[in-house]
């Protein structure tokens, strides 16, 4: 178990590698003059050489990305050239922010997911199962801006029950109700699109499992149905449940963008489009790099679950060897 | 016959597939006695394990049972609620099933899976169900039972998970062992073990057994009675030693004849008669075995062949058995 | 003596080869009628299929038969649906919405399909490659695509168009680059699979060279999941498309495809929420229809699921 984990733990190296080095090259991928991208297009040629020199441009690729590097591995992520903040005071405040958007969602997201999906499941072709086949068809192709918009065509504009933007300071801001009241909008039009998604693969998984043999057995020996359902069926269901419950945290975590963008929700998704709208690449290139980490770290936390689920994993190291 | 355990009346299992309606079981009757061993036999496809799980109520849809009637002792199966059947399944009814490898839940310990049923069935509980559940293992031949409660099916062999299994189905002591090829997944010098070990339990436990097989030898073996199946029908049935001696039905003959001429157990599978069973998906009237059958005249063709009582006292459906026994 | 067999060999070889030809086409042939008439089963599926070529059709002649000029205003700001003649209103600029839906499609239509069926492309080139080969090669492909799945799918794409100049070229890159690494992971997995069956060792020691074997075993076997994941794929990457020029990294007015005009309407939510609506609905429904066709064609390439 513990080998498992290291050597999990081992294959993120070279992916963080490999995700940083797709974010430094991103700067160099931008259109026009890499001090322009880097400074924005009004900065003086003093500054622009400062950069070049602070950068080593004029080094090879491989020197400027070490150098890259180590200023992020010290947390140093460079200047925004929208705002002049640093763009790691920037970016962080704006992910805690989509974490707790991300989460809200996410509960929704799984609560809905896991009880629609057994229960389709548990009686296939029944209306339920019809009925969230229905569902997960349309929530799943639904497009989250555009629900988004709905949302707030009907609950803010014409029922105005809900606040759709002006969330600006989650701390210090209106209290806690005001956030509770800004936040409910965004859960929906941000967990829907999870909730079907996760419903689907539940539904799919359990009707698998419950087709297994062992199943056929539980039932042979006169083990209630639930039982069945709850026990042996879901405890085997769980791997991929997880992982796929993993997977839409992690699409949550990098900041539902467009649930963001709708909602004025101040989160990194939000904060990444203003920023590729002021082609402010250094906050650009922050805000990626924080979501992949964060994306594969939750799916590394899942591969770690899964691990200690599975008795054949857990026990492969195990005192006895038969 | 009062004593009969278990009574098949007329047995119509279906499944309704996009293609057409499958006649998986279509018309089978049958009676099993307390403490004695049938064995059905048939190709593969033929509906042998669509009849035990019949038996145990276990098919899902899109398969039903359309009409029939199964009787345990004096319950009418077909009329308990799901609940009632639950609480007959594993206890007075056990199954064991053809492949041990995908048969034991993966994520729970041996032990579990065995105490599970105990507490299902019975009033023992924790310690007590345990070690009833190593009683069990030793009773099938688990070396170690108590070391080996907390392991899980992967450590375990296909041989040794067979016997989980029937220490499972045996576990509450069943009027009836229901056993679906409970070897064919098995290498060869295993085979002999478990069936010996089969045939040990239920004398044991004076269960009365159904078991399913491929294998003529099998049959020969530990049969009191057979019923030979055939895409889905039933084909002769009666007295293992009445039929071996005297088989009436064209397809037992074909059979019969295949192993005389081998002569080796080992090679008794059925397949010999030359051709292909047919899959029984809306089938035309008639007899299903006609295109293979040595027999075969018009009225195969045309009507369902008859069931008849033949004077050497087995039950056979056969239109030419009809007329050998309508003539003096 | 010693001649005669290997003659015989030899044109027993060369008519089985032809014969082979023959059967396989024979064997194509009935593959695809059967899997025909198993699609044709699937209701729901004919009835996506025959919607999309509408749909396909109108974004076609989008220039003939639209009542309008998409980009000129012709009635009131927001008119709701049926004012100043015409039939779906008009948008915030009072432009004719029938007539914009209409030559929207083109693009929408575009930023589905070509980026699906070029990242198909290039992922089955990559991943028989990787899948086939094995070894290092493998691995570092692998490794390099791991690094992709590191962002999320919509993400990527976002990013990757936002650093470039926005545009429909720069949508399609964007999503074709973000959908690679999804689509070779299958060729690759099912690439691997097929080589370890027994035939393709057969092949081999029948003395098939590496091409022969790709395109004569493995390709054809690994064809059916890859073209039911990408048209599923299609109507997927038409919301993710939409949703990038939704955001203005795509189409630049006053040209627009449904995406933008979902954009647009934002504008005018309020009072003409039909310019938001519209669009919106009809990007779902096409997207839908695409997974309907997928999912029937899924029925129909997989034998497992056709008897039932
Ligand atoms: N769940 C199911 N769905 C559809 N058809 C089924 C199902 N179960 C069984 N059948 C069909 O019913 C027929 C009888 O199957 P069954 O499993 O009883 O055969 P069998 O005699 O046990 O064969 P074998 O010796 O291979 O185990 C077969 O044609 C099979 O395809
Ligand atoms: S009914 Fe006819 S075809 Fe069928 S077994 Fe008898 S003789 Fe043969
Ligand atoms: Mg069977």
């Amino acid at each position: 178990m513990t080998r498992f984990i290291v050597m999990r733990l081992l294959t993120i190296v070279p992916i963080m590698f490999g995700v940083s080095f797709f974010v430094f090259i991103l700067a160099h991928l931008a259109p026009g003059d890499v001090t322009t991208t880097l400074t924005g297009p009004y900065a003086t040629e003093e500054t622009r050489e400062q950069i070049r020199e602070s950068l080593g441009l004029n080094e090879p690729l491989p020197v400027q990305y070490g150098k890259w590097l180590s200023h992020i591995l010290q947390g140093e992520f460079g200047k925004s050239i929208a705002n002049r903040r640093m763009v790691a005071e920037l970016i962080f405040p704006k992910f805690a922010n989509s974490a707790i958007l991300a989460l809200t969602s996410a509960a929704m997201a799984y609560v809905i997911g896991l009880f629609a999906g057994i229960f389709a499941a548990s009686r296939p072709y029944g209306y339920f199962d019809r009925f969230t086949i229905a569902g997960t068809l349309m929530f799943g192709s639904i497009p989250p801006y555009w629900f988004g918009l709905l949302l707030v065509l009907l609950f803010s504009l014409t029922w105005r029950w809900l606040p759709a933007t002006g969330m600006t300071k989650i701390v210090g801001g209106g209290g806690p109700i005001d956030v509770i009241l800004h936040l409910i909008l965004p859960t929906i039009a941000a967990g829907a699109a999870p909730a079907a998604i996760i419903a689907r693969t539940v539904r799919a998984t359990m009707l698998e499992i419950l087709s297994q043999n062992y199943i056929k057995v539980a039932r042979a020996k006169g083990i209630r149905r639930g039982v069945i359902l709850r026990k042996h069926a879901l405890r085997n269901a769980l791997p991929p449940i997880a992982t796929i419950c993993g997977l839409q945290l992690g699409y949550l975590l990098g900041g539902v963008l467009f649930v963001e963008v709708i909602f004025a929700w101040p989160g990194i998704g939000y904060q990444l489009w203003q920023a590729i709208q002021a082609r402010d690449i250094p906050t650009i290139q922050g805000a990626s790099l924080i979501i992949a980490v964060a994306f594969v770290l939750v799916n590394l936390a899942v591969d770690v679950f899964n691990a200690y689920t599975d008795p054949k994993i857990r026990i492969s190291e195990g005192v006895r060897s038969r | 016959m009062s004593d009969a355990v278990l009574k098949v009346d007329d047995l119509r299992t279906h499944f309704r597939l996009r293609a057409g309606t499958l006649k998986a079981v279509d018309g089978l009757s049958f009676e099993l006695q307390a403490g004695r061993v049938l064995c059905i036999v048939g190709e593969s496809g033929s509906g042998k394990s669509v009849t035990a799980q019949s038996i145990m109520r276990l098919i899902m849809p899109p398969g039903r049972i359309v009409q029939g009637g199964i009787t345990f002792r004096d319950q009418d199966l077909l009329a308990l609620t799901e609940r009632e059947m639950e609480d007959l399944r594993g206890n007075r009814i056990g199954m064991i099933f053809q492949d041990p490898m995908t048969s034991l839940n993966p994520v729970f310990t041996i032990g579990e899976q065995i105490v599970e049923t105990i507490v299902a069935h019975t009033s023992l509980s924790g310690e007590d169900a345990r070690a009833r559940a190593v009683e069990l293992m030793r009773l099938v031949g688990i070396p170690e039972p108590e070391g080996r409660l907390s392991d899980y099916p992967h450590q375990f062999s296909g041989g040794m998970r067979q016997r989980v299994l029937i220490a499972i189905a045996i576990a509450c002591e069943p009027d009836i062992l229901i056993a679906d090829e409970p070897t064919t997944a098995l290498d060869v010098t295993i085979q002999a073990q478990i069936l010996r070990l089969l045939s040990d339990v239920q004398k044991k436990l004076g269960s009365a057994m159904i078991l399913i097989t491929h294998d003529l030898g099998v049959v020969s073996a530990m049969a009191d009675e057979v019923l030979v199946m055939y895409s889905g029908r039933m084909v002769e049935y009666g007295d293992v030693k009445t039929i071996f001696r005297n088989p009436r039905h064209p397809y037992t003959q074909g059979l019969l004849d295949s192993i005389i001429k081998l002569d080796d157990s080992r090679e008794s599978e059925l397949r010999s008669i030359s051709g292909l069973p047919p899959i029984p998906i809306d089938p035309p009237p008639g007899c299903a075995f006609r295109d293979r059958c040595v027999k075969a005249f018009d009225l195969c063709g045309e009507q369902d062949p008859p069931w008849v009582e033949t004077g050497t006292g087995s039950t056979a459906v056969c239109h030419a058995v009809a007329a050998e026994e309508a003539a003096p | 003596m010693t001649d005669a067999p290997s003659l015989h060999g030899e044109s027993l070889r060369q008519r089985s080869a032809a014969e082979l030809r023959r059967e396989n086409l024979h064997i194509m042939w009935r593959t695809l009628t059967l899997a025909w008439h198993a699609y044709a089963k699937d209701k729901a599926a004919v009835g996506a299929l025959i919607f999309l070529v509408i749909v396909v059709l109108i974004a076609i002649l989008a220039p003939w038969i639209s009542p309008h000029d998409p980009t000129e205003a012709v009635g009131t700001r927001g008119g709701l649906p049926g004012t100043d003649g015409l039939v779906l209103g008009g948008d915030m600029d009072g432009r004719d919405m029938l007539s914009r839906l209409f030559w929207g499609g083109r693009v929408s239509l575009l930023i589905g399909v070509v980026p699906t069926v070029a990242a198909t492309a290039i992922a089955v080139v990559l991943g028989l490659f990787a899948g086939y080969v094995g070894g290092w090669v493998d691995q570092v492909v692998m490794r390099v695509l791991d690094v992709f799945f590191a962002f999320p799918l919509v993400l990527l794409a976002i990013v990757i168009a936002g650093i470039l100049d926005p545009g429909v070229a720069t949508l399609i890159l964007s999503i074709t680059v973000a959908l690679v690494p999804y689509i070779s992971r299958l060729v690759r997995t099912t690439t691997v699979s097929v080589k370890q069956e027994p035939y393709i060792e057969a092949a081999r020691a029948g003395g098939a060279t590496t091409p022969t074997i790709l395109a004569r075993y493995v390709l054809p076997n690994m064809l059916a999941p890859v073209i039911v994941y990408s048209t599923t794929l299609i109507g997927l990457m038409m919301v993710v498309g939409s949703g990038l020029s939704f955001l203005g990294l795509g189409i630049q007015p006053p040209d627009a495809d449904w995406g933008t005009m979902v954009s647009d309407g934002r504008a005018v939510l309020k009072k003409a929420p039909h310019a938001t609506a519209f669009p919106g609905f009809v990007i779902v429904i096409v997207s839908l229809a695409f997974s309907f066709v997928g999912d029937g064609l899924r029925d129909a390439l997989d034998p497992r699921a056709r008897v039932r």
